[in-house]
């Protein structure tokens, strides 16, 4: 891969994604084995910093990081616009001097990750874990290895032609950027369901459709992506009340029951049971929201694997030879 | 008192001729032949556009309050080497500029420091609030002698309190400068409102913002009968507005508006958030391509009256941060010429008479300056610059007079070169270079 960071879905080539994809299928394999451990990043640091509270994320890169032999340091630096902390700036070049090999960061203001590898304070690669309104590119990344595993899972099989429904509120997720931007580049076709409140201005660009009625759609897709709605959002305007956009844009059994045989239920998580999903729609048959955890910490070790240099296969070797500094 | 001779000036651009400047007033504008003796230095200028000393309507010299981003003296130094001899200070200094006694300190700053005339713009309401006016009066009749009300970097949004702020004004023929922003419409907006905005995940700043807000003004003026001043225009709708209410002010007579464009609205869009780089975050943001041609083509037919460069120094710490938590605003006042000419001028929107009356004699005639923006004429205030256009620069922001380093033209080649300033007389810059 060219890239020495993942800051966004949309900066992967189809090959780049592809060989995510395979590597992280491989690593796979790995959870059911019993030693999840491998040598390959033995020695190198990894970082997690989180300017903005996720257990799950940070949890996930964790597991990742360790089942490749990394040492991992959880830095926690969580902190608001309004009580800023300590900089962005001066947090980089503490783990720059710490010698971290690669940055996974977490951060409330969109841009926050480019700022890092851009900005020449830091050497570190960075994974952006989500900032802000923006992206999350290994969330995408994950999504795309769940959907293969079900809809393409024989060797040659894609998701070309394959139809996406990300409902929700688009306008606030980085989840919903990620994966339009990373599964148009993998040839499927994805339909944004939202009220039209809930769409960002100049939506009609990404090259996806759009749609105010999931009624219509759920028929037609093999995929349904559930998103997370705040409540507050209600404060807003966004919607009138929970009930009503439960009863508009929520999937619930009887919305479940007019989905094709093979399609999947996904949510990226933490899930608001009662308000975009309900408890039994979640713990259904169709339902791979659990599954997707699990696949989250294989995609994750591809991802840090290959952006630290891991030339070779990441289990054939099996030896801990020095990995060569690409960068 | 110096006495200069300025050799092969082109004024306003036209044929060459020489300037005479005696006792800081122009005393001839001919060619002057033989030795003119006595104590008087004599300056090449040939090649060398004259243009009356420019005055800017919309200057952050952050002095009182923040002397770690400017203050009046490196402020004033700025506006010198961009050819300016007069700024208006914006009145969000801390404490703010809302009472006789601040706008006095920052004027008696400003004929301190010498470098430029200081005129202290009011604050409409105390302390920006936007809740009751402030004593306008009493600033109008400070020493400061204020004209120019504004609440910059807040929009005066109540109409009823903008209402009242137009009317009252008028009893010193002031202006209120409204900075048009729907206070509402643009919560934690941090970038234009368009195709980027959704794809960089940042909180858009939607037109209709500033739009609305100078279509409610313009009425207002003109249902009371007032003058109104319209800051930093930024988009192709409001140009449309002020074209549609410029017209209609001419047609009814006794109110009038008038607005100003910055530099960077001429020049840069809103593509450059996609660098997450805080130097490019301002307020208002920067736009669309096609804004950006909308405002030229404004600032070329008159329906924008003025350039105001909105200059906004910034510490270093306050722009080397994240986007959302960096400050909003850019450096102006060293570059405003070089930009004017490479939007407006080599393009041909614009002449060196168009130059000189947006840059110097219109903001002058809104501010109530009498001195400023006069002709290059026999009797008046040698206030001038001599700029040569003929010359390209790289922008290096540690070169800058200002105490901030924030311009988005950093290691950008810019067309001219301000060669010498004279305020009354008196140069303050000379080869380039301050005095």
């Amino acid at each position: 891969m060219k890239n020495r960071h993942l800051l966004s879905a949309g900066d992967l080539t189809r090959e780049d994604a592809e060989l995510i994809l395979s590597t992280a299928a491989e690593l796979r394999s790995l959870a059911d084995r019993p030693i999840k451990k491998l040598p390959a990043l033995r020695g190198r640091t990894i970082v997690n910093l989180f300017f903005e509270d996720s257990t799950r994320t940070r949890i996930s890169f964790e597991a990742a990081a360790k089942r490749l032999s990394a040492d991992v340091i959880n830095f926690s630096a969580k902190g608001s616009s309004l009580s800023k902390g300590e900089s962005l700036k001066d947090t980089a070049l503490t783990l720059e001097a710490m010698g971290a090999d690669a940055v996974v960061v977490r951060h409330w203001a969109s841009g926050a990750p480019h700022n890092l590898a851009h900005a020449g304070w830091s050497r570190s690669s960075v994974i952006n874990a989500g900032d802000g309104t923006h992206e999350h590119p290994t969330q995408a990344l994950l999504d795309a290895f769940t959907m293969t595993r079900h809809l393409a899972p024989e060797k040659g099989q894609t998701l070309d032609g394959r139809r996406v429904a990300i409902v929700g509120d688009v306008l606030h997720s980085r989840v919903a950027r990620s994966n339009a931007l990373l599964l148009r580049t993998l040839g499927a076709e994805v339909t944004l369901v939202a009220p039209p409140t809930l769409l960002p201005y100049g939506v009609d660009t990404w090259g996806v459709q759009t749609s105010y009625d999931l009624d219509a759609v759920l028929p037609k897709t093999d995929v349904v992506m559930m998103l997370r709605v705040q409540r507050e959002r209600m404060n807003a305007s966004y919607f009138p009340s929970v009930r009503e956009y439960s009863r508009r844009y929520g999937l619930d059994a009887r919305r479940m029951a007019t989905l094709q045989d093979h399609a999947i239920v996904m949510h990226p998580g933490p899930m608001i049971r009662g308000m975009e999903i309900t408890a039994d729609v979640a713990d259904s048959q169709k339902s791979v929201i659990v599954e997707q955890v699990t696949n989250g910490v294989a995609v994750r070790m591809a991802v840090l694997y290959l952006l630290l240099g891991g030339a070779e296969p990441a289990i054939a070797t099996g030896t801990p030879d020095e990995e060569s500094e690409q960068q | 008192m110096t006495d200069y001779l300025i050799r092969g000036a082109r004024v306003l651009g036209g044929a060459p001729t020489d300037l005479g400047i005696k006792d800081g007033r122009i005393v001839a504008v001919a060619e002057v032949s033989g030795s003119t003796g006595g104590a008087v230095e004599t300056i090449d200028a040939t090649g060398l556009i004259a243009l009356p000393g420019l005055v800017d309507l919309h200057t952050h010299l952050r002095e009182p309050g923040r002397e770690d981003a400017e203050t009046v003296e490196t402020g004033t130094q700025a506006a010198a080497m961009g050819g300016f001899t007069a700024v208006h200070a914006m009145a969000n200094t801390d404490p703010v500029a809302d009472t006789a006694g601040v706008v006095e300190q920052v004027w008696r700053l400003g004929r301190e420091a010498g470098h430029c005339d200081v005129f202290p713009v009011g604050a409409v309401t105390v302390g920006l609030g936007g809740e009751r006016l402030a004593e306008l009066g009493a600033m109008a009749d400070s020493a400061a002698r204020v004209r120019v009300f504004s609440d910059d970097g807040k929009c005066v949004s109540d109409p009823v309190l903008m209402r009242r702020a137009l009317e009252y004004v008028k009893a010193f023929d002031g202006v209120i400068a409204q900075h048009a922003q729907e206070p509402r419409l643009t919560e934690e907006a941090q970038m234009n409102e368009g195709v980027l905005s959704g794809r960089l995940g940042l909180r858009g700043w939607p037109a209709v913002a500033e739009e609305a807000i100078i279509a409610r003004d313009v009425l207002l003026a003109a249902h009371v009968g007032s003058r109104l001043h319209v800051c930093h225009v930024s988009t192709a709708g409001s140009v449309e507005i002020l074209r549609w209410a410029k017209a209609l002010a001419e047609k009814q007579g006794g109110w009038s508006v008038t607005a100003e464009a910055c530099p960077h609205h001429l020049l840069l869009t809103d593509e450059l958030a996609a660098t997450y780089d805080p130097i490019y975050k301002v307020n208002p943001p920067l736009r669309t391509a096609a804004d950006v041609e909308a405002v030229r083509a404004g600032l070329a037919d008159g329906t924008i009256d003025v350039v105001a460069t909105d200059h906004a120094p910034h510490p270093h710490e306050d722009k080397d941060c994240e986007w959302q938590a960096a400050a909003f605003g850019m450096l102006g006042l060293e570059t405003a010429l070089s930009i004017v000419q490479h939007t407006m001028v080599d393009p041909g929107l614009l002449d060196w008479a168009g130059v000189a009356e947006r840059m110097s004699t219109v903001p002058a005639r809104i501010g109530r300056l009498a001195d400023h923006g006069r002709p290059i004429a026999e009797g008046e205030p040698a206030n001038l610059v001599l700029y040569d256009a003929g010359v390209t620069r790289t922008v290096e922001a540690s070169e800058l007079a200002s105490l901030s380093r924030n311009t988005p033209y950093a290691g950008m080649e810019l067309p001219g070169r301000v060669v010498a300033t004279f305020l009354r007389g008196r140069p303050t810059v000379l080869d380039g270079k301050l005095c």
